[in-house]
């Protein structure tokens, strides 16, 4: 199991869960599990299978366009999913 | 009992002593220490010298001096005062100290390089007396503080904290852009406006507040948006760091665009409700050498913006603090994080936030930190940039998911 953090910009989505738990072996397997559980953040998440390109996805504090993508294995490591946030105000 | 002169004599036979042309040749790999008092050393000194008192010297030593195995020349005027500041630093376990005999005296009259330090004026010294106590601030990091620029971006949430604190420091010239005026619904957290600046421009309300804190401080309105047709001009004024607390996304970009091929560090903050985050972007740096190739092309150094988002959420993901609010106090640690980071990058000292991402949750109280690289492929920083020039930014944060 992994925890995966959600960003405030993603919480409606999920019931305004702070954090979730996914199960996989690697971070696509993960995601998917828990935006299977939530079609409104399957479908912020997801375009066509891939990743939407404003969301990164750090898997232990490194951001896995570093790593192998989605396709890196998880090892117990913890996954934080973040947007750009604008605000100054 | 011994008179002062059999003592002195005593001494300087306990110690090492140097002559002015033994120590002339030691410069470079010694650290010349000036033991007089303030008035003696302002009229001039050994070039790169540190200054500390005869008085001050046991207690402040250890911290401007740490190894104690680091070779020292101390010198005085005529060579009596460094001999016993010698055998103190031997007593305090300093193994390779000597004194300069004849003192900073026979070093002008062998006609030596001496420099005239710059100083603080008695109000600035009691101003900012809590940081000359500081070793890696003292007096040379604060004359180079009133000697600094930095650019705010926005007098809101981020830039209210922010430029109060660069202010305080004796940051000498603060540049502030905003466009807006005060109104009622920012003073929950915007502390440098107050309800007697209500439907004032807030780059205006700024001043007046930072001039009031501190006089030392030369502030530079912008009463306007930044925009492609401003920037440079706003840029061309010249800044050494640039504080981002914009509040939209064209803006973030713009900004990280100019900077970049500025070669201006970028202290970028930003939140929502109870989340912040903050970095240092700075690719036009390698640590401390610029990192520019022959032609100009940025070579090494820290990622910058776009290598972190290089889309901009759809406006539906981006919602600003006035659609969906912020607790008054998260601006105020976040923007003090970025007077942080500004701060270390004027002075020179410190890790600052290059390359992590530093997240912020106030609600757990807790932060986290992920790492963020240099993007080979970013179109701006990148080995081979396809965006060289200004685009329209409102354009491009809204044509994500068209």
């Amino acid at each position: 199991m992994t925890k995966v953090r959600i960003p405030p910009t993603l919480r409606n989505e999920v019931g305004g869960e702070r954090e979730l738990i996914g199960e996989g072996e690697t971070v696509r397997e993960v995601l998917e599990d828990v935006a299977g559980r939530y079609p409104a953040l399957q479908a912020q998440l997801f375009e066509e299978g891939t990743l939407a390109p404003f969301v990164n996805v750090y898997l232990g504090g490194e951001d896995v366009r570093t790593l192998d993508g989605l396709e890196t294995r998880v090892n117990g490591a913890s996954v934080i999913l973040l947007p750009a946030m604008a605000g100054g105000c | 009992m011994a008179t002062y002169r059999e003592l002195l004599a005593q001494v300087r036979d306990e110690i090492d002593e140097v002559g002015a042309a033994d120590a002339r040749e030691r410069e470079g790999s010694a650290v010349f220490v000036d033991v007089r008092e303030r008035e003696e050393w302002e009229e001039g000194a050994v070039p790169g010298a540190i200054h500390v008192p005869r008085g001050q010297l046991e207690s402040r030593i250890e911290g401007l001096v740490p190894d104690r195995s680091t070779e020292l020349v101390l010198y005085c005027a005529g060579g009596s005062r460094s001999a016993f500041a010698a055998k103190a630093l031997g007593e305090l376990g300093y193994e390779n100290v000597s004194s300069l005999t004849g003192g900073f005296t026979d070093w002008k009259r062998n006609g030596y390089p001496v420099e005239t330090p710059r100083s603080l004026t008695p109000d600035q010294r009691r101003r900012y007396s809590r940081h000359l106590l500081i070793p890696e601030v003292g007096e040379a990091g604060q004359e180079r503080l009133l000697a600094s620029r930095v650019l705010l971006i926005g007098a809101g949430g981020l830039g209210s904290p922010a430029s109060l604190y660069l202010a305080a420091a004796g940051v000498g010239t603060l540049g502030i852009v905003d466009a807006d005026v005060v109104d009622d619904s920012n003073l929950q957290r915007q502390i440098v406006h107050s309800t007697d600046s209500l439907g004032e421009p807030k780059v205006l309300s700024a001043k007046r507040t930072i001039e009031a804190l501190n006089p030392d401080v030369e502030v530079k309105t912008f009463e306007e948006r930044l925009t492609s047709e401003n920037v440079e001009r706003i840029l061309g004024e010249g800044w050494d760091v640039i504080v981002d607390g914009a509040d939209n996304f064209p803006t973030r970009y713009l900004v990280n665009d100019a900077s970049v091929w500025h070669g201006i560090p970028v202290v970028h903050g930003s939140i929502y409700r109870f989340e912040g985050q903050v970095t240092v972007f700075n690719p036009g740096s390698a640590g401390s050498v610029a990192g520019r190739a022959g032609d100009g092309r940025l070579t090494a150094g820290g990622p910058c913006y776009r290598c972190l988002f290089p889309t901009p959420p759809p406006p539906e993901l981006a919602p600003s603090c006035a659609e969906g609010g912020v607790l008054g106090v998260l601006p105020g640690i976040v923007g003090s994080l970025q007077a942080n980071e500004a701060l270390k990058l004027l002075l020179g000292i410190g890790e600052s936030l290059q390359g992590r991402l530093l997240l912020l949750d106030a609600l757990g109280t807790t932060i986290d930190e992920v790492a963020v690289k240099r993007d080979p492929s970013c179109p701006v920083c990148g080995e081979n940039p396809t965006i060289t020039e200004y685009v329209d930014y409102v354009e491009f944060c809204q044509g994500v998911r068209a």
